[in-house]
């Protein structure tokens, strides 16, 4: 059922992560130009803003990826709409810890409510915070996954709507440093490099925990036809699909 | 030449990892009687519960009255009559309240609701709600409820379990000839999947295994 | 739509002989006026603070109906009688969903005039209108997200827990327009009509959920 297709082309795409990741940070040390307001703190902004991207973009997709699994019912979707959101999870600590550090840098406090993006993006953070926990919570393994799909799905709609409500609410301070024109091009460069950097890591990572655990599955699959079900102990209580 | 009731082939059904129902194959003509036995988790609740259109097979051919499983569901819902381990009744109504609704759900007249009743002698009791009946009531309106709708299949799950010897004369004058999957009670750990005699009826052939 | 209609009755004939869900709602309300009257050490409140209390206070009492909104049909067996019949599936969304909209009501009805009593400055007369317009677009988005939420909690083990950690980020939009659009209502001489702004967010996020927990409900219930 789940053929090892997630580590082909696997050392391809690590190798032009790290590449990538090693032209971005010499570009944001030897070649974007300080701000002049923040300075050398700014340059957070390159590592903040790609995570908060791609954990989106990685929310999205595994909306999409349930969306899959709710269409067709075949279980490989909702392993890959699962890392998708795990990963995107994590990358979200990373998110919302640098752009604390960015805004106790840039204004003084650890954290602002000024801020629509900042604020919507820890709204849906909290909410994909619920995701593990609602899986780890279903025991009967396909009724897990039908749940955690429309979970998802249900998720990836209110994001949008989330940063719009949020934006009516607040007065807007936000520094708005990707307001088209405002960004220089040097900047613009390093930052269109980091972006791509970030992406690939999740893509990697995103492939590389896939092939993980396909493969413990398929070896498990295999243990039980060689050997029997008393072969195969079961696994403990996990958020992760089976 | 009336299809038959109940037709199975290669029918498989897994909960995560763990198979409950592994290439089913079976044929149960219209009219007839299917005694499933087996061991506790055997798999013969899930087996009923997919012909009750409850569950989905993962694997293999279901046809019930003719229509396959899952596509055609709604078409069987109507026809199917399940009596399961929990009698399906909301315990702070009465039993005609509850009665009353589940025909309503099935599209059935209010006057059935008093002829089924009457026929497990349970009307004198209509009127309490269900947490004060004793447990051979509540599974005599249980039957009420899986026969209220005149299914064309009757699936019975351990029917006998919580009957009283009123409610146990009051079935047997009940049984209908429509073709029924019928599960007695093992007694005592029960035979090994194979098919057993089962109380009346011949058991349609089956082959393969609940494991 | 008649089995829609068909539930609903059920299970306000329910509601009616047990009273479990909205006694609780309205005590759980007026309580937490109280609450909030000492944790504030204020005499009254009014203005963005006023709608700040009164929102909050008909979240969490929506929380108390929300997790019970499915508990009844999950340990009777009503889930398995109703997926027998051979009726359109999302009527029981419908059912469930126009159930807690008119517990909200009620609740509403009840918990309004206590506020006013209890902790508002000023009067509600003039905005009554406006607010009251700027509730039901809320409770029409709690229903739907409640009714969504509380079915997908039912089917786990910690249930209580579930249901209020997923549904309160998602409820968090409507939240902010309902705080934000009552705000001025609250006021002594304030305005007497929300903002537009804030009943279309209500709006758009209704008619969103609302088509989305469609969508969805079926693949809720099948197995």
């Amino acid at each position: 059922m789940l053929a090892p297709i997630y580590s082909r082309g696997l050392r391809g795409l690590a190798l032009a992560t790290v590449a990538t990741i090693g032209v971005a940070l010499g570009l944001v040390f030897f070649y974007a130009p300080l701000d002049a307001d923040q300075g050398f703190v700014q340059k957070i902004f390159y590592i903040h803003v790609p995570l908060a991207i791609v954990s989106l973009g990685g929310y999205i997709l595994g909306a999409l990826f349930a969306i899959g699994h709710l269409r067709t019912g075949d279980r490989k979707w909702d392993m890959r709409s699962y890392v998708a959101i795990h990963m995107a999870l994590i990358f979200s600590v990373g998110g919302l810890i640098t752009g604390s550090i960015w805004a106790k840098a840039s204004w003084g406090h650890w954290w602002v409510w000024d801020e629509p993006t900042l604020v919507s993006y820890l709204i849906v953070v909290l909410l994909f915070a619920t995701y593990q926990p609602l899986r780890f919570s279903i025991e009967d393994p396909e009724r897990q996954a039908r749940y955690a799909s429309v979970f998802a799905v249900v998720a990836g709609a209110f994001v949008p709507l989330n940063f719009i409500a949020v934006r009516l609410a607040q007065a807007y301070v936000h520094p708005r440093v990707l307001a088209a024109g405002h960004l220089p091009p040097s900047m613009g460069l390093t930052f269109a490099v980091s972006l791509i950097g970030i992406a690939l890591l999740y893509v990697t990572l995103w492939k590389l925990e896939l092939a993980a655990k396909s493969s413990r599955m398929q070896v498990r699959r295999l243990r039980r036809e060689v050997l029997g079900d008393t072969a195969v102990r079961p696994l403990g209580r996990s958020a992760a699909p089976s | 030449m009336a299809d038959p009731a109940i037709e199975l082939r290669g029918l498989s059904r897994h909960f995560g990892e763990r198979t409950a129902l592994r290439d089913l194959t079976a044929s149960v003509p219209a009219g007839a009687t299917l005694a499933v036995l087996g061991r506790n988790g055997a798999g013969k609740s899930t087996l009923l519960r997919i012909l009750a259109t409850l569950l989905r097979p993962h694997a293999g051919e279901v046809q019930v009255l003719g229509q396959p499983l899952p596509g055609r569901a709604f078409a069987v819902r109507g026809q199917v009559g399940l009596l399961a381990h929990e009698p399906l009744l909301y315990r702070d109504l009465t039993g005609r309240e509850n009665l009353t609704y589940h025909a309503r759900l099935h599209g059935v007249e209010a006057a059935r609701v008093e002829e089924v009743l009457d026929s497990v002698d349970m009307r004198g009791r209509a009127e309490d709600p269900v947490r004060s009946l004793s447990r051979g009531m509540v599974q005599r309106l249980a039957i009420c409820r899986a026969v209220l709708h005149r299914p064309k299949l009757l699936l019975l799950d351990e029917p006998r379990a919580n009957l009283d010897p009123a409610g146990r004369a009051a079935d047997r004058a009940d049984r209908r000839r429509h073709a029924r999957a019928h599960e007695p009670r093992p007694p005592g750990g029960g035979g090994r999947g194979r098919s057993g005699a089962g109380a009346a009826g011949r058991p349609g052939g089956v082959s393969g295994s609940a494991r | 739509m008649r089995t829609a209609l068909t539930i609903l009755r059920k299970d306000l004939r329910l509601e009616l002989r047990t009273f479990e869900t909205l006694p609780a709602m309205v005590l759980l309300s007026l309580a937490s006026f109280v609450i909030f009257h000492f944790a504030l050490a204020r005499a009254t409140v009014d203005g963005q603070l006023a709608a700040g209390v009164l929102t909050v206070t008909l979240l969490f009492a929506a929380l108390l109906g929300v997790n019970r909104l499915f508990v009844a049909e999950r340990e009777q067996g009503g889930f398995d009688a109703f997926l027998l019949a051979p009726v359109d599936r999302t009527s029981l969304l419908i059912a469930k969903a126009t159930a807690l909209f008119l517990f909200l009501i009620v609740l509403e009805v009840i918990a309004l005039p206590a506020f006013d009593l209890l902790l508002l400055g000023s009067s509600l007369g003039r905005s009554l209108g406006g607010l009251v317009v700027l509730l039901l677009l809320a409770d029409l988005g709690i229903a739907v997200i409640g009714t969504l939420v509380s079915a997908i909690a039912v089917q786990t083990r910690a249930r209580d827990l579930i249901g209020p950690i997923i549904g309160l980020p998602l409820l968090i939009p409507a939240l902010i327009a309902t705080a934000r659009g009552s705000g001025p209502l609250l006021l002594g001489h304030g305005a007497t009509f929300p903002q537009g702004k804030w009943l279309l967010v209500l709006a758009l996020y209704d008619s969103v959920f609302a088509l989305l927990a469609y969508a969805v409900f079926d693949y809720l219930l099948e197995d």
